[in-house]
């Protein structure tokens, strides 16, 4: 942690507290004197960003527990009671629905940015690792969500999520039935999945303290790669970075609040106003906009199981990022080659994206599949090859001198620019 | 330093007994939290058996009922949905199954399948594909008269629930 100042409470009652429980201490060395590089551009808010909308979504989910019913035959009728006749009801469903796209919309750039920054790099790894689980938790909280409302998506989503586990050898049709707790998705489905969707985000929320400390053990990234080597490379993390994490939270919040006061429900399907029926499946099953890329890896595969392994394996391949990678060199700033390597990657996962919203027949079928051994590709052969091909541009000495250029940032000790 | 003797102390006896109780301990903590999930007498009890009534059912009509929470597709074949599935090489199949072995037999014309693609649980619709079979709008599986795969991502036929014919027009589905 951060060895600058300690804290000196002067506030006679933060005095007193500081000897019992050193919260005030701890919140001073980690978020204001905490050593922030001073060349951080917009793309490193995000962070920020996304605890925020981890309350978000707990504050509203809360308050919207109060009103729901999680039983088959009430579960439609009372999310409508909440839309109706709950006191701002409407607001706090269209806040939590919506304020799930935007956290899965937060956490892809989030990612991309960890990608492009070589962010993942050692001695990072750790830190890398803990964000691809909160992922995976993401992932299943929004996919447990989303059953809750009982309409015709949430109950089909659930059937289809659910019957990907009867590809498992010799136990899969077991462990189908006691994920269901009967035998098909019914009210014990749907009661377990609202107890695990209230758990879930209280599991990430502890996963994000780890995160974090193990961000600060190890200090933040930086555009160059270059790890701060004197102070003159950082500024406290008070006022700079939150002043900056708070400007982009604003702007962040005003494309949410587009979203919820001018179209709430342009990101959700309108399936999903129809009572869930056994019955009769909708013509189109399609998860929300965020699971779409790995919904096309999943039909991309003919095969039932190889569907299943892949769409896990598109998940967890980026906790293998770390050593895939093998340059020396972590931010594409540096890396000409790896650059245009990285933006066909993101073209890729949109694409994805696209195509997993689309039916699965004909050239939608085929383009699917290529995008996929693409995607896979660019972990397990670009990645490594490049490494080992590439060549880097020259790095800057240090933080300072990349800003202020060679001979001006020679003055502070300990920074290596020469002078001559 | 102490050598570690050759003889186990009783010391270690203690260790490994206490951690084996521990291990039993936990084990059995853990049954009942993961078997309340399997499902409960109530969800049994209302998967009974349920009986259902043929005479209604005309010739070429495919009615669907409901047991334990699936639709089960009751078809009354004609002759020639009959025909066209005993003509078939069954070894070509992707999930080879004569026809005989999934009707009762003499009861030809009743097929009883659980309506449930094998690829990823949509219903399937039936009386369309190219065999007039069944045809599964989620992904484009396509069963024949007997209900079995002949093309698109599904890996196996449709399978059949357990019945029985109690009499000529009454069968018990479970």
């Amino acid at each position: 942690m951060s060895g600058h100042q300690t804290y000196q409470p002067t506030n006679p009652f933060m005095q007193w507290l500081e000897r019992r429980l050193p919260i005030g201490g701890f919140v001073y060395s980690s978020f204001v004197v905490y050593p922030t590089p001073r060349n951080l551009n917009y793309w490193w808010t995000f962070g920020g960003i996304l605890s925020f909308m981890l309350a978000a979504q707990i504050v509203t989910g809360i308050v919207l527990a109060m009103h729901y019913t999680p039983h088959v035959d009430h579960a439609f009728n009372s999310v409508e009671h909440i839309m109706r006749d709950v006191n701002y009801g409407w607001l706090l469903r269209y806040l939590h629905a919506n304020g799930a796209s935007m956290f899965f919309l937060a956490a892809y750039i989030h990612m991309f940015r960890g990608m492009y920054y070589g962010s993942y790099k050692e001695p990072r790894e750790v830190l890398w690792i803990l964000g691809v689980i909160l992922l995976f938790l993401m992932i299943a909280t929004g996919f447990m969500g989303y059953v809750l409302p009982w309409g015709q998506m949430s109950f089909w989503a659930a059937t289809v999520i659910t019957n990907l586990f009867s590809a498992i050898p010799l136990v899969g049709e077991a462990v189908v039935t006691w994920l269901w707790g009967g035998y098909s998705v019914g009210n014990p489905t749907l009661n377990r999945f609202y107890s695990l969707h209230y758990l879930l985000p209280f599991v990430i929320a502890g996963v994000v303290v780890l995160h974090v400390w193990a961000l600060h053990v190890v200090g933040q990234n930086n555009p160059t790669g270059v790890e701060p080597k004197s102070e003159q490379d950082t500024v406290a993390f008070t006022p700079y970075a939150t002043i900056k994490d708070g400007f982009v939270l604003v702007c962040f919040l005003v494309l949410y609040a587009w979203f919820v006061f001018y179209l709430p429900n342009y990101l959700g399907h309108p399936d999903n106003y129809v009572p869930a029926n056994p019955a009769v499946t909708p013509t189109h099953i399609v998860p929300e906009w965020y699971y779409l890329p790995f919904y096309a890896i999943l039909r991309a595969i003919p095969n039932k199981l190889g569907g299943v392994v892949a769409l896990a394996a598109s998940i967890f391949i980026l906790a293998l990022l770390p050593w895939l990678d093998t340059s020396r060199v972590r931010s594409a700033n540096y890396r000409p080659l790896f650059r245009q390597f990285f933006w066909i990657f993101v073209l890729v996962c949109i694409g994805l994206g696209w195509l997993g919203s689309k039916p699965a027949e004909g050239g939608y079928v085929i383009a699917a599949r290529i995008l996929t051994f693409y995607y896979f590709l660019h972990f397990l052969v670009i990645l490594p090859v490049l490494g080992w091909v590439e060549k880097t541009k020259p790095l800057p000495n240090s933080i300072s001198e990349s800003i202020l250029g060679k001979g001006l940032s020679a003055g502070a000790s300990g920074s290596a620019a020469a002078k001559g | 330093m102490t050598a570690t003797s050759a003889e186990p102390t009783r010391r270690d006896f203690l260790y490994i007994a206490t951690a084996t109780v521990g291990a039993i301990g936990a084990a059995a903590t853990l049954v009942p939290l993961i078997a309340q999930m399997n499902p409960d007498a109530s969800t049994i009890a209302a998967g009974a058996p349920i009986e259902v009534d043929l005479s209604p059912i005309a010739e070429g009509q495919v009615i669907k009922v409901f047991w334990r929470g699936k639709p089960i597709f009751i078809n009354h074949r004609t002759k020639k949905e009959i025909e066209e599935a005993r003509n078939v090489n069954v070894a070509s199949l992707p999930d080879p199954q004569p026809d005989s072995a999934r009707v009762k037999p003499g009861k030809d014309q009743w097929q009883v399948l659980i309506g449930i693609c094998t690829h990823l649980g949509c219903i399937p619709i039936a009386h369309q594909g190219s065999y007039n079979g069944y045809f599964c709008p989620c992904h484009g599986s396509v069963y024949d008269t007997s209900g079995r795969i002949r093309s698109g991502p599904a890996p196996a036929n449709l399978p059949l629930p357990p019945y029985e014919f109690l009499s000529d027009t009454k069968i018990r589905i479970g």
